[in-house]
């Protein structure tokens, strides 16, 4: 067979998500994530919430979960980081289509962080990954940005009253400024008001133990599942 | 826009032409076995320091490489400089490790602390290659700098446009270099071809250019005073 006659055969079977039940179609959504399909996840979207899916059961059943798996095979050395942002970029759609209708329905938040990249860092993949699953687990997330400096941070703390603070750098030459951060909150008598969380590629836990911070997080999937760990202890306490 | 950085004193630009870069040079490991000191190095600088070594007949002096793709996975790095710090150390070879710290977190240097062996200062190839003090300048100037070295110019494309994969998933190039402004090219070799291609490759990135001259920067410097360390151990 030839190589046009492969794409034929595909174009003539090109997948109409309308004629999936259910299960086949969210089925076929972890695989369209997986593919960072973006225009196909968003159309999954609509066509769940036409069936009268609630915007959570949507984004936890189909978007959340198909993430998960991008998550492990991610960690297990499967998936690259370029295939990692193609699927945030496809959930990232599905997001713009039921955050609003998240909103509408007032679903109580699991808890609120505030988190930007250190002063003297730009780069904000990992940051974005990680505000984005936080959202996507029920997280309020107020993003401040990229290069921050520490009056910055203070001041979104004293603005949003987050439960977590979150701090991402890629630059060994940056990440030492969590450091100033937590010690300016140290020094305001503030700290402990808050979840530090921090993270980064050249960042590990002796790092993040060393500059005092409540718990370094590795990829987007340990953050969710720390800070939710950690919120529900406070709120115990 | 295309800029030349061209201030540093003269006779800093005279010991950096001393140290330019034969191009007939290619990368690869000696594998020479009785060397009696090793440089482990990332495949990003060997052919500068095969030039360098050479320049300056240090026949004494084997290198050893690791490939620079290992920058995708900084963990793994210090396990990579272990495992020929072992090998030099059973063959009895003074050792030098001319890597950055290349996203490692430190952890390379604390086994390099734990080994007793000495690295070149600095965080990335770059930084030694235009110099500590001048690198803080470049990224106190602009932030959203992009640098490339003659090497990162000659593989742009393997190590970046495919590395990152934007030749598959152009779509992904806002969310890599969506805050980056300029790409400065710190060259270590005096080639209008490279100069052409880095050029270029600021234009596919749709960044503003700037050429810097860095030639070996601290990199040789840093050789010459490991080897005038050894000269005296080794007498």
């Amino acid at each position: 067979m030839q190589m046009s006659d492969v794409e034929e055969l595909y174009d003539e079977e090109e997948l109409d998500l309308t004629t999936l039940p259910d299960d086949e179609l969210v089925e076929q959504m972890f695989d369209d994530l997986y593919n960072g399909l973006r225009e196909e996840i968003m159309e999954g979207t609509n066509i769940l919430l036409e069936r009268d899916w609630s915007p959570s059961r949507v984004l936890n059943e189909a978007l959340v979960a198909g993430m998960a798996i991008v998550g492990v095979d991610f960690r297990d050395g499967i998936l690259f980081v370029p295939e990692v942002l193609s699927a945030a970029n496809a959930m990232k759609g599905g997001m713009e289509i039921l955050r609003p209708l998240l909103a509408e329905t007032g679903a109580e938040s699991v808890g609120k962080m505030v988190i930007g990249t250190v002063k003297g860092d730009i780069h904000d993949i990992g940051k974005n990954l990680v505000a984005m699953m936080m959202e996507g687990a029920g997280f309020e997330v107020i993003d401040i940005g990229i290069n921050i400096p520490v009056e910055d941070y203070l001041e979104a703390l004293e603005e949003h009253k987050p439960d977590i603070l979150g701090m991402s750098a890629l630059l060994t030459t940056t990440m030492p400024y969590m450091k100033v951060v937590i010690d300016t909150m140290k020094e305001k008598g503030i700290r402990d008001d808050f979840i530090v969380l921090v993270g980064g590629a050249p960042l590990n836990e002796e790092f993040g133990d060393a500059v005092g911070a409540d718990g370094y997080c590795r990829d987007a999937a340990v953050a969710v599942d720390m800070a939710k760990e950690m919120v529900a202890q406070k709120r115990a306490a | 826009m295309q800029l030349d950085v061209h201030s540093e004193p003269q006779a800093e630009r005279s010991r950096k032409r001393a140290c330019k870069v034969p191009q007939s040079i290619r990368e690869f490991s000696d594998q020479r076995t009785d060397a009696s000191a090793v440089v482990i190095t990332c495949s990003a600088l060997l052919r500068e320091i095969t030039a360098i070594s050479r320049a300056n007949g240090w026949t004494h002096l084997q290198t050893q490489s690791i490939s620079a793709e290992l920058h995708n996975f900084p963990e793994k790095i210090p396990a990579a400089v272990k495992q020929h710090i072992d090998a030099a150390k059973a063959k009895g070879q003074q050792v030098f490790v001319a890597y950055g710290d290349c996203g490692t977190g430190g952890l390379l240097d604390a086994m390099l602390e734990e080994e007793g062996i000495e690295r070149i200062p600095g965080a990335h190839c770059y930084e030694f290659f235009s110099g500590g003090e001048r690198f803080n300048q470049f990224h106190e100037d602009e932030i959203g700098t992009f640098y490339l070295t003659d090497f990162l110019v000659r593989h742009f494309d393997r190590l970046v446009i495919r590395g990152l994969g934007l030749d598959k998933k152009p779509e992904l190039e806002p969310m890599y270099f969506g805050h980056y402004r300029k790409l400065l090219y710190i060259s270590q070799s005096d080639d209008e071809g490279l100069k052409r291609q880095a050029q270029a490759a600021a234009d596919r990135l749709n960044l503003t250019f700037e050429h810097y001259a860095g030639g070996s920067g601290d990199l040789g410097a840093a050789l010459e005073s490991f080897n005038r360390r050894i000269a005296v151990e080794l007498k």
